[in-house]
């Protein structure tokens, strides 16, 4: 068996998982769609002392419409986000997102949930969310996605707290959204990736979020204020994308030099400005 | 089920029901290789890259590797061994054999789980693309992907 032993307890509701996590403090982890917990529970990367599955809590599944966003319970799985009619209508960022998270079966089983929870950094949906200005809803709060992620796999999350929900933006008429990622394969993590959310009234930008990940320890929000009040040709989309990468200092990594991955985020910034334009306008 | 060393759990493998105790680290995979002996389904990373484990859980082809054995308490699982139905090979193993989509062996049982799943439940007709997007989640060292691709598409109907 490659896990170390552990006591496995099945959560029957958020309060029991709060309660289970609550008695056990740090030794215990929340099991959701696993696809990232069980590789490193294989590997012994964790060794966690009690593990407390959510997949048998009732009531987690659902995908709702809630005050101008689609709000994403704990247990739906991105396979099931990814068919889902109200994520392709109301959220298409997240919609573009999803086939870029791991691969066709790995969908099946994770949730969109425990991607932002885990916090990975070249994750595409917790980018997404930190780009639209989405929320994470806890056991205990509502936190802006730009809060919640503190450095690699590290959250604002409290020991006995749990994600029971995550809340993303419509994108109304007037407002686009593009994510773009550079991985060496399919399905592999990104060397770079980038989120851009525009505003668009009257052919001029009103507002404009651009977060850029991978290359950082979380998703990271850009100052990309030089875009408001003008409409964006190929000059001001590349212009916006020099002034990003010359701000951000990514480090090396297996496949990439920091030059190489600066490059990246140059090209990436500058596709998404353009695509979330074109989206919004 | 309030945790303890070891749990009772029910399932359903290819229509034949099973009790069995199990460590709550078991994995699924070890659970049907090791505790039902059913050794059709391959164990080759164990972290969810290569796919060789994948079977059919309540029809959803998943890692299971990925997946504790207590998880599976309640579900309908698939394996290999399941899928020529009374000794008559699926479609998708005829295909395989028409287009010589394997040599060793290893990946297919894995890559025949997630293609069932595929065609039956999400998608009947895929086009080349999306077949290969699926392949993308499978290791395949011995053919190269074109003639499983082409096996795939062939019982899809597409081109």
């Amino acid at each position: 068996m490659k896990p170390v032993p552990f006591t496995y307890v099945r959560a029957e509701s958020v309060e029991h998982a709060v309660e289970t996590l609550f008695a056990h403090g740090d030794e215990a982890k929340i099991l959701a769609g696993g696809q990232s917990l069980l590789p490193a529970l294989n590997m012994r990367l964790v060794r966690p002392g009690v593990l407390v599955d959510l997949n048998f809590a009732a009531g987690l599944d659902g995908i709702t419409q809630e005050n101008g966003s689609l709000r994403i319970g704990a247990l739906v799985r991105q396979a099931a986000a990814q068919r889902s009619e109200l994520v392709r209508a109301g959220c298409p960022l997240l919609a573009e997102s999803l086939p870029l998270v791991g691969h066709v079966v790995t969908r099946n089983r994770g949730t969109v949930c425990g991607s932002i929870a885990h916090a990975d950094s070249a994750a595409e949906l917790p980018l997404a969310l930190v780009a639209l200005g989405g929320e994470v809803v806890t056991s205990r709060r509502t936190v802006p996605a730009a809060e919640f992620f503190v450095t690699h796999f590290t959250t604002t999350l409290e020991p006995d707290e749990l994600v029971i929900a995550t809340s993303w933006p419509h994108l109304t008429p007037g407002l686009g959204g593009a994510l773009e990622e550079f991985a060496v394969r399919h399905g592999d993590f990104a060397l770079a990736s980038a989120a851009c959310v525009l505003h668009v009234e009257e052919g001029h930008v009103t507002d404009a979020r651009l977060a850029v990940g991978s290359v950082t320890d979380r998703p990271e929000l850009v100052d990309v204020s030089p875009l408001v009040g003008h409409s964006v040709d190929v000059e001001a989309a590349r212009s916006v994308a020099t002034t990003v990468a010359a701000s951000i200092d990514p480090p090396p990594n297996l496949h990439g030099s920091p030059e190489y991955r600066r490059r990246l985020v140059e090209v990436l910034v500058e596709r998404v400005v353009a695509r979330a334009w074109a989206a919004a306008s | 089920m309030g945790g303890g060393l070891v749990n009772t759990i029910a399932v359903t493998v290819n229509g034949r029901s099973y009790s069995e105790l199990v460590e709550p680290r078991l994995l699924l995979s070890d659970f049907l290789r090791h505790t039902l002996g059913l050794t059709g389904t391959h164990v080759g990373c164990e972290h969810g890259v290569c796919g060789a484990c994948t079977v059919r859980l309540d029809g959803a082809a998943v890692r299971s590797c990925l997946l504790l054995a207590v998880q599976a308490d309640g579900a309908s699982i698939e394996t290999i061994e399941g899928l020529a139905a009374n000794g008559d090979l699926h479609p998708l193993q005829e295909a395989f054999r028409k287009h010589h989509a394997l040599q060793c062996g290893f990946c297919t049982s894995g890559i025949l789980m997630a293609a069932a799943d595929l065609l039956e439940n999400r998608n009947e007709t895929p086009t080349r693309e999306e077949i290969v997007d699926l392949l993308a989640g499978h290791l395949c060292r011995c053919t190269g992907y074109e003639p499983i691709v082409d096996a795939i598409a062939d019982v899809a109907g597409s081109s």
